[in-house]
């Protein structure tokens, strides 16, 4: 209403002569957001103890369903212990993305809805950066902890696998954290999308819902989708938006021995790659359109 | 008249209703997925002549959408919560000063609640069911068992109020429900079927669990349907449900009396 914003983000890196120590930036959110969370120290571990639960409700869920079956679709590697290291991985990259983005994005649409975005782009500072990583949720780390947990015990079974036994490779070292931080990356960036359409639409409840029924289609493996319609989608959910690959990718080569890999894993492992990046460039371009679209709001 | 306006109230937001209750469906179809994929390994002969604890393939997709129809009767968003706020804040002083009787109020206001919620979700549920109607391989059930089925679903939208109802009341004694709520969401969400049908527990835990006023929240108006309740049983096992909620009822009304009288010592 009124004004219009003449400072995107562009022309603000524009202005850097000095420009802003990112890192130590972000330290400092870090650490001011764990003080806050220390000040509701019961608050806290009621947080973390809760999404705790859910996870554990979901090993009882596949524990049952592992009762009266060896494994999830037939010859396709996801056995019980396998599947397992799927479930961390799917922990893994969640916890990261609900501890750094989660709080940021719903505080976004909010900053837009009140107008207090103005502030934000006013900063010295890249505008994406600052609303991407200002408030850090620790509680949510618990997952983390409790995947990282799951997964080891599930490779201390794995090591006894009768066929193609689980055996440490340093590779996997590197293979593994790089897979996990692009499936968080293409998190992110689809939940930094959704955030962005509330400039245009205004109050966006549903579109919170819309990113959780999405993410739901990266926490069960990709061989589910191979038959009848279920191609269309698995090519959607690839190579549109690619949510499939955020978990698949790294728990399928943590849980099975590097090599030897059927013919389609390094392709789909090099095109995970190229699709994150392709993810980030999408979102900056989504919010730096939202942010010229941006006119405050009268408050 | 508490009907027309708890009515009016909902319907101020229908597009927005509309659509998140059409988003609520996504998740069907990994389930739908993700259960085939299941079945496939189970036996040799693939995913359509495989049994899960006497479930096939068609009755568990089955199954998951009947049990979702027995949640949108059973569950109860935000009603402990709300009830336990109004003790904590003192609001509930109105239902003391008004001839009005708050088991009653509440109730009435939650039967227009889902009235409202069914006036407008009944289109995209009559439009699930009907593309998943492939996987209703019995067809129509007897006159009977849909009797059972209406009774049942009446009796489980009943029972969810109740029980969440005394868990709002158990306020009075406990200034926060909030982590006692989170364990019985916990719980009627494993326990009630929601997840999976109960009869895929391994003993001994399916018969406790077949003990427990849960599943009456969502297994049993599904299981009903699909006919899996032994029919010498089933109004046995109605019966059984009518004495839980009758249970409830007391329970409710004594935690409500009791709580007053702790509440006006408190002075108010």
């Amino acid at each position: 209403m009124m004004q219009k914003p003449t400072s995107s983000e562009n022309t603000i890196d524009r202005h850097g002569s000095k420009h802003p120590n990112y890192l130590s930036v972000f330290l400092t959110f870090a650490k001011n957001s764990l003080v806050r969370d220390m000040m509701f120290r019961a608050n806290f571990v009621i947080e973390a103890f809760s999404s705790l639960s859910w996870a554990l409700m979901n090993v009882g869920f596949y524990w049952l369903i592992f009762e009266h079956t060896a494994s999830i679709g037939r010859e396709t590697g996801w056995g019980k212990y396998e599947f397992f290291v799927f479930m961390g991985t799917t922990w893994i990259v969640n916890s990261i993305v609900q501890t750094f983005f989660m709080p940021n994005s719903e505080e976004f649409s909010e900053l837009i809805r009140t107008g207090g975005l103005d502030f934000a782009m006013l900063k010295p500072i890249d505008t994406q950066f600052l609303i991407s990583f200002r408030k850090v949720s620790w509680s949510s780390l618990a997952n983390l902890v409790l995947g990282i947990v799951l997964i080891v015990i599930s490779l201390g079974h794995l090591v006894h696998r009768a066929e193609n036994p689980w055996r440490f490779e340093p590779a996997i070292l590197l293979l593994y954290p790089l897979y996990i931080a692009c499936g968080a990356a293409i998190l992110y960036s689809l939940m930094i999308c959704l955030a962005a359409t509330s400039v245009w639409l205004g109050r966006n409840q549903t579109l919170y819902d819309f990113w959780f029924y999405i993410t739901n289609f990266s926490r069960y493996p990709m061989e589910i989708y191979s038959r009848g319609w279920g191609f269309p989608l698995f090519l959607v959910f690839t190579f549109v938006i690619p949510v499939l690959v955020v978990v698949n990718v790294p728990a399928r080569l943590l849980a099975q021995p590097l090599t030897p890999r059927a013919s389609w894993e390094w392709p789909l492992a090099g095109f995970t790659l190229l699709a994150t990046a392709g993810a980030i460039l999408f979102s900056r371009w989504v919010f730096g359109r939202a942010l010229l679209s941006y006119r405050s709001a009268s408050s | 008249m508490i009907l027309r306006t708890s009515l009016e109230e909902r319907l101020a937001y229908r597009g927005d209703f509309a659509l998140g209750t059409l988003m609520r469906f996504l998740p069907i179809i990994t389930q739908i997925f993700l259960w085939w994929a299941i079945f496939d390994s189970v036996g040799t002969g693939g995913a359509d002549s495989s049994r899960l604890s006497g479930y096939s393939f068609h009755d568990m997709v089955a199954y998951y959408l009947l049990s979702m129809l027995g949640r949108a009767f059973s569950s109860m968003p935000g009603l402990a919560s709300n009830v336990a706020k109004q003790v904590r804040d003192g609001e509930i002083k109105k239902f003391i000063t008004q001839p009005i009787d708050m088991i009653g109020f509440l109730l009435l206001s939650r039967v227009a609640h889902k009235v409202a919620y069914y006036s407008v979700s009944t289109l995209p549920f009559a439009l699930l069911f009907y593309l998943c109607r492939g996987y209703f391989t019995a067809g129509w059930p007897s006159s009977e068992i849909m009797m059972a089925f209406v009774l049942s679903l009446v009796m489980a939208f009943l029972l969810g109020y109740l029980i969440d109802l005394c868990i709002g009341l158990i306020g009075f004694w406990f200034l926060e429900v909030s982590s006692l709520l989170f364990v019985y969401m916990l719980l009627s969400f494993f326990l009630s079927g929601h997840m999976f049908p109960i009869d895929l527990l391994p003993e001994p835990f399916r018969t406790v669990v077949n003990f427990l006023p849960f599943k009456y929240l969502a297994y049993f108006p599904a299981a009903v349907f699909l006919e899996k309740i032994d029919p010498n049983r089933l109004w046995f096992e109605m019966a059984l449900e009518a004495a839980w909620l009758c249970f409830f009822i007391v329970l409710a009304r004594s935690l409500y009396s009791r709580g007053l009288k702790r509440y006006s010592g408190f002075g108010g």
